[in-house]
């Protein structure tokens, strides 16, 4: 199949950036949205051009390193993928894709498709751990955790940090992304020594980081490629309602 | 103090508070709705007189009416500092953004659908709460309602607002649960059945009072004269 890219290219965080048309001849459906990209890079080192930056690094949706904003949807079409698991065969021959960068101020572009995420690194760092030492792994049964908790902290934990919940969200906003954090670890007997310090200072951080705020429209859902549940947010606003009536 | 100044300067602290506000003034809109049901009591109005005298003369609902004012000035200030907040969140807008695949229309206008309404707010209280409280005309707050809905442009104003409304609440209504973390699996059926009143048949309730009055009910003499001299 043959496809015609609008790639987005920005040479560095200050370049203004423009959409380059790109040429992809015989691609196979086989081919991944990024092993595409890799084609198309080869040809361009090929002629001597500077090849297009894109993040990746596991390619099979488990490092949350990918992220592209495809015909305007994050991760491009389909539910549940991140953007390594996507395949050309979800495209049509001869469209027009447009390849975009994650956007929002809180994401800064380093170069073309790249941008810095180092914003939920220091959400992360505010708070998303615990700080007791717990020692090897414990005794299956030493701490016992339901098995509907667990199941729902497991989801929450399956967040793999990519941010297409920014990407997507009218608002810029990363509600998503610390509610799968704060939820995860509330939710378990470890994390929810802490919980009270941990949500303030996570949303503190969010909101430093100059997030946008959530006005529920659920965007973050429906184009995360953990399926993570709005419920988690919910979860979130409770904790952080409960923790500013708790703390001393 | 500190405390609760870095709970209003937060995004979640200011969501929680627009919810509680948004959620109070649902209160006040289905007490609005109740009491002006008995506009259809075809006894001239008078039920409905006795009952505006009773919140006149009650000094409970005098007292309720200044958190009235405060709750809308905080949500409508609240909403519009959000909605701008979040606008400018995102400097260089995507080029191709499918938004609308993934949200439903009630959550994207809010904002839009929330200042229509409160155009109105600002056209009706200058319709009723003015003359009937501040100007004091001496008319019957009966006669001037039956008189202004007498005109189909006001009429149709008043129900593009109240569809407008309806769609605010569509989205705000269960919007205000999750942000204060009470929807989940167990309750979402129920706050989506009980937000039902508040954006379906309120709204649907309040549209039907300009079309009585305009196609139903037939002006007393009292209300025909006002204006007139
Ligand atoms: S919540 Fe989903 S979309 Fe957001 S960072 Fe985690 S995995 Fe990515
Ligand atoms: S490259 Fe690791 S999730 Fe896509």
């Amino acid at each position: 199949m043959n496809i015609t890219l609008k790639v987005w290219r920005q040479r560095n965080p200050n370049d203004t950036g423009r959409l380059v048309t790109y040429e992809a001849k015989n691609v196979s459906t086989h081919m991944s949205f990024l092993e595409m990209l890799d084609v198309v890079n080869n040809d361009l080192v090929k002629k001597g051009e500077d090849p297009i930056a894109f993040d990746h690094d596991c390619r099979e949706g488990i490092c949350g390193s990918c992220g592209l904003m495809i015909n305007g949807r994050a991760h491009g079409p389909g539910r549940g993928i991140a953007t390594c698991q996507l395949h050309m065969r979800g495209f049509k021959d001869g469209e027009v894709i447009v390849v975009e960068p994650w956007r929002a101020n809180a994401f800064p572009i380093i170069k073309d498709l790249v941008v810095d995420r180092t914003a939920f690194e220091r959400i992360m760092q505010a708070g998303g751990y615990t700080s007791a030492k717990t020692g090897g792994v414990p005794d299956g049964n030493a701490v016992l955790v339901p098995k509907p908790v667990a199941e729902d902290a497991m989801d929450a934990a399956s967040c793999i940090g990519c941010g297409a919940c920014v990407a997507a969200c009218p608002n810029s906003s990363a509600m998503l992304f610390v509610a799968a954090k704060v939820s995860q670890l509330a939710l378990l007997p470890q994390g929810k020594a802490e919980r009270t310090q941990r949500v303030l200072a996570m949303v503190d951080q969010m909101d430093k980081e100059g997030f946008g705020n959530c006005s529920n429209n659920y965007a973050c859902e429906a184009e995360c490629p953990k399926e993570i549940k709005v419920t988690h947010i919910a979860r979130m606003n409770r904790e952080y309602l409960r923790a500013n009536l708790v703390e001393k | 103090m500190s405390k609760l100044i870095t709970f209003y300067k937060s995004s979640i602290g200011k969501k929680i508070l627009m919810s509680l506000t948004g959620l109070f003034l649902c209160t006040f809109l289905m007490e609005h709705f109740v009491g002006n049901l008995l506009l259809f009591k075809e006894d001239g109005g008078r039920a409905y007189e006795a009952y505006t005298e009773f919140l006149l003369g009650n000094p409970v609902i005098r007292f309720v009416e200044i958190f009235l004012l405060v709750g809308f000035v905080l949500h409508i200030f609240l909403g519009v500092v959000v909605w701008w907040k979040n606008r400018t969140s995102r400097s260089h807008n995507y080029v191709e953004f499918r938004l609308k695949d993934n949200t439903p229309l009630a959550s994207r206008i809010t904002i839009w659908t929330g200042s229509f309404v409160f155009i109105f707010l600002v056209i009706h209280l200058n319709s009723f709460f003015v003359p009937s409280r501040i100007t004091d005309t001496k008319v019957p707050l009966y006669d001037l309602v039956a008189q202004a809905f007498q005109s189909p442009l006001y009429d149709g104003f008043y129900i593009l607002a109240l569809i407008l409304l309806g769609y605010h609440l569509k989205h705000g209504f269960q919007s205000g649960f999750q942000t204060l973390g009470l929807l989940n699996k167990k309750y979402s059926t129920l706050v989506e059945l009980f937000g039902m009143i508040f954006w379906l048949i309120i709204p649907l309730g309040f549209a039907c009072m300009p079309l009585y009055f305009l196609l139903i009910h037939k002006l007393g003499p009292s209300a025909m004269t006002i204006g007139v001299n």
